[in-house]
């Protein structure tokens, strides 16, 4: 057959062939990061929005290593509290001028960075009567992805396990049910580790994993990121190619007919 | 005449020439307007009507930009 060809997925009318988005915090240089982003084949990158240190304004802004023509920037609101938090940090985000999309994250606390729900569906409310298109990270609960997706979510991000944890795919089943009941793209945000942990949560039939830590507190963030890129599009190609049952007894794969006596 | 105000930015109290439009406080900054969002006591100003906004005495000013983030 000819190689694999993935003609990737649609979020809020804009569609994408990469199936793997990058974050692009922590990296340990700029250098790194560009190098790690190329690597990884991504199309969507997502940024954070916070004040310009005024006494070192010549530092640069992100901006200065993101080409906006050759990245979708996908703002966030991450280290927000509240929903009312969360709305400010969106708005200040578009006005940036890229796009309408935004990856809303309301906290809920510090310790696990694990999502605020309420605040989440409250703000997700909001952006979207402004326009906004909203992929709202939560948790790997079915009930507050159906109902994020009827609050006007235009994708749901579910964690595999904690913001920056790298402990991978925790409930794969959990991440199945919200796959099987949602129709908006459902990608997975944060926890993915190592390219294992990535195929295992693309076989899971999710439409794409967004990460960050796992690539930039690699060793080598480019080659990492080289690998993630395959990690998930083999992981989408065995999903679709539909794997074997898993069984808990031996089945020869030689014949059993014709030994000899 | 001229003077000076102080102004809010980004939490900090800071001095600048009078009158002052937004546009001016980002110039005594050495900001570029085309990398950053201004917010001005709550409110987002666009680009266009940085020049045209007035900035008084004691007003809150926000000014933010895009970092690196997941």
């Amino acid at each position: 057959m000819a190689d694999f060809a993935d003609p990737g997925f649609v979020v809020g009318g804009r569609s994408f062939t990469s199936r793997l988005l990058v974050g692009t915090g922590k990296y340990r240089s700029n250098a790194e990061m560009t190098a790690a982003l190329a690597a990884s084949g991504a199309e969507v990158v997502t940024v954070a929005v916070r004040r310009v240190d005024l006494d070192r304004a010549h530092e640069e802004g992100i901006l200065h290593h993101l080409d906006p023509a050759r990245w979708f920037l996908l703002a966030n609101t991450a280290g927000c509290y509240t929903a009312d938090e969360a709305v400010r940090y969106a708005r200040l985000g578009r006005e940036a001028g890229f796009n309408e999309f935004v990856k809303l994250e309301v906290i809920g606390d510090q310790q696990t960075l694990l999502p605020d729900t309420d605040g989440l569906l409250v703000a997700t409310r909001t952006l979207a009567k402004e326009g906004f298109k909203v992929m709202a990270y939560t948790n790997d609960d079915l009930i507050t992805a159906l109902r994020l997706e009827e609050a006007g979510a235009v994708a749901v991000m579910p964690l595999a396990s904690p913001i920056g944890s790298g402990l991978g795919l925790l409930n794969p089943y959990s991440i199945r049910t919200i796959k099987s009941r949602l129709t908006v793209p459902v990608i997975v945000d944060a926890g993915v580790g190592t390219a294992s942990d990535a195929c295992l949560t693309m076989e899971q039939g999710v439409d794409g994993i967004l990460m960050n830590t796992a690539l930039a507190a690699a060793r080598d963030p480019a080659t990492m990121a080289w690998a993630m890129r395959r990690a998930v599009e083999a992981g989408r190609a065995a999903y679709l190619a539909g794997r074997m049952p898993a069984r808990e007894v031996a089945v020869p794969s030689s014949p059993v007919r014709g030994m000899l006596d | 005449m001229t003077g000076q105000l102080t102004v809010v930015v980004n939490g900090e109290q800071r001095r600048f020439s009078a009158p002052a439009t937004l546009q001016t406080l980002l110039t005594e900054l050495t900001l570029d307007p085309r990398t950053v969002v201004v917010e001005h006591e709550r409110r987002i100003v666009r680009r266009v009507d940085l020049a045209g906004t007035a900035v008084a005495e004691g007003d809150h000013v926000e000014i933010v930009h895009f970092v690196g983030g997941g």
